[in-house]
């Protein structure tokens, strides 16, 4: 398989779903604010794989368009980490998952922009700008949560110590990454590791949080292999075009 | 017909972004281009974020603003590249969403935005993500009234 195509719908995968995990949000926020910023990264989000599928149905050549990638596809096809379909929870558990996604997206993002694919390219430079307010928001509520009150900070901690172990996966390489790394259309994952864990260790630190000393990984979802949560997401996020093929607004 | 590209950019003036009906495609930075080549015309447009549900609302705009001018043989592209950002927008553009109620983009310090409303520059900021994505929502601690503020991007 083209490891173009697998290495864009990794990424557009991992945009969707956290894109749509963070719209189950809308009207359920903590205040209206961040029910407004929980939506409104949602649609970047959204707008990020879009602009993704678009250019893996590009890719694949057979005439399919971003729907069908995003509609008709099953989940073992889909190829996002396994973090991003993880339950909301309650909000310092989407604001755990979204700050580990961020402090890896914003970096991706940033060294994406140099990649020798003009149109991984764009979409990088388009993408990253709107991941660095992404980051800011999640880890300014990680240092609010953490360095809050009691509860806010037993809620968060015991959010970190559900989700570490699908911290790591996002930055394991598969074939179609170490195939990025080689032509050049991709990153290298364990730089931005480098850098990802030291943001990630600096924000903890101070929100007085505990960094889990367990160094598991969950992995599996970037080759299809995902935990039971995804299918019920893909149940109500293609229901439409399951049961009504091809229709539009 | 003799197409003339300035004439296309006059009449595009008339499409306005459907959240903020003030400012227009132009102002906005949103219109990169009009080609005109061999009387086909390519009208280049660039979304200001990624999700931005205006996009397809504008690009229905240009069309019908195009059509009913009896003009037929055009295209509209969008790139991604270079991404779109406020530096781009219009000192007119900013100055009608100021009026319009908007703080515009300061790019020399965003702590320091002046309130739309009676200009007091003692505002704070409520929150990062506003009614769009474009904007960030604040309070005049003067005057009291809050505001969209348009953010650097």
């Amino acid at each position: 398989m083209n490891h173009l195509y697998n290495y864009t719908l990794q990424q557009a995968d991992n945009c969707l779903i956290l894109g749509q995990r963070l719209g189950e949000w809308c009207g359920h926020g903590p205040v209206l604010e961040q029910d407004i910023a929980m939506t409104n990264i949602s649609l970047d989000l959204i707008g990020q794989a879009r602009m993704l599928y678009q250019y893996a149905a590009e890719i694949q050549g057979e005439g399919k368009s971003e729907d069908d990638l995003a509609y008709l596809r099953d989940a073992w096809d889909f190829k996002n980490v396994l973090l991003v379909e993880q339950l909301n929870g309650d909000f310092a558990k989407t604001i755990v998952r979204q700050f580990l996604f961020d402090s890896f997206n914003c970096y991706f993002y940033e060294a994406l922009k140099s990649s020798n694919d003009e149109n991984l390219a764009a979409i990088a430079a388009k993408s990253h700008k709107e991941a660095l307010y992404h980051l800011k928001w999640s880890g300014d509520w990680v240092l609010r949560l953490g360095d809050g009150t009691e509860e806010s900070h037993e809620r968060i901690q015991s959010a970190l110590n559900a989700l570490w172990s699908y911290s790591g996966e996002i930055v394991i390489p598969t074939e179609a990454d170490q195939a990025g790394l080689e032509t050049g259309f991709g990153v290298d994952l364990n730089a931005i590791k480098t850098r990802r864990d030291s943001k990630v260790r600096e924000v903890l630190e101070e929100a007085t949080l505990t960094i889990p000393e367990s160094t598991y990984s969950h992995s599996g979802g970037k080759e299809g292999k995902h935990t039971e949560y995804l299918g019920y997401i893909l149940a109500d996020l293609q229901f439409l075009q399951r049961a009504y093929p091809g229709n539009e607004w | 017909m003799v197409i003339d590209k300035e004439h296309i950019i006059q009449l595009l003036e008339e499409v306005t972004d459907p959240e903020i009906p003030v400012i227009s495609i132009r102002d906005l930075g949103i219109l990169r281009e009009v080609k005109v080549e061999n009387d086909a015309i390519e009208v280049v447009i660039t979304p200001t974020y990624s999700g931005c549900p205006a996009m397809f609302e504008i690009e229905k705009n240009i069309n019908n603003t195009l059509t009913k001018n009896d003009i037929t043989n055009f295209k509209i592209t969008t790139v991604l590249s270079p991404a779109w950002t406020t530096a781009w927008m219009s000192a007119e553009g900013k100055q009608k969403l100021k009026e319009y109620g908007i703080a515009p983009p300061n790019p020399t310090n965003e702590a320091d935005i002046q309130c739309p409303n009676c200009n007091s520059r003692n505002t704070i900021m409520i929150s990062q993500f506003g009614s769009t994505a474009c904007k960030s929502l604040f309070k005049c601690e003067d005057c009291l009234e809050p505001f969209d503020y348009f953010k650097c991007h």
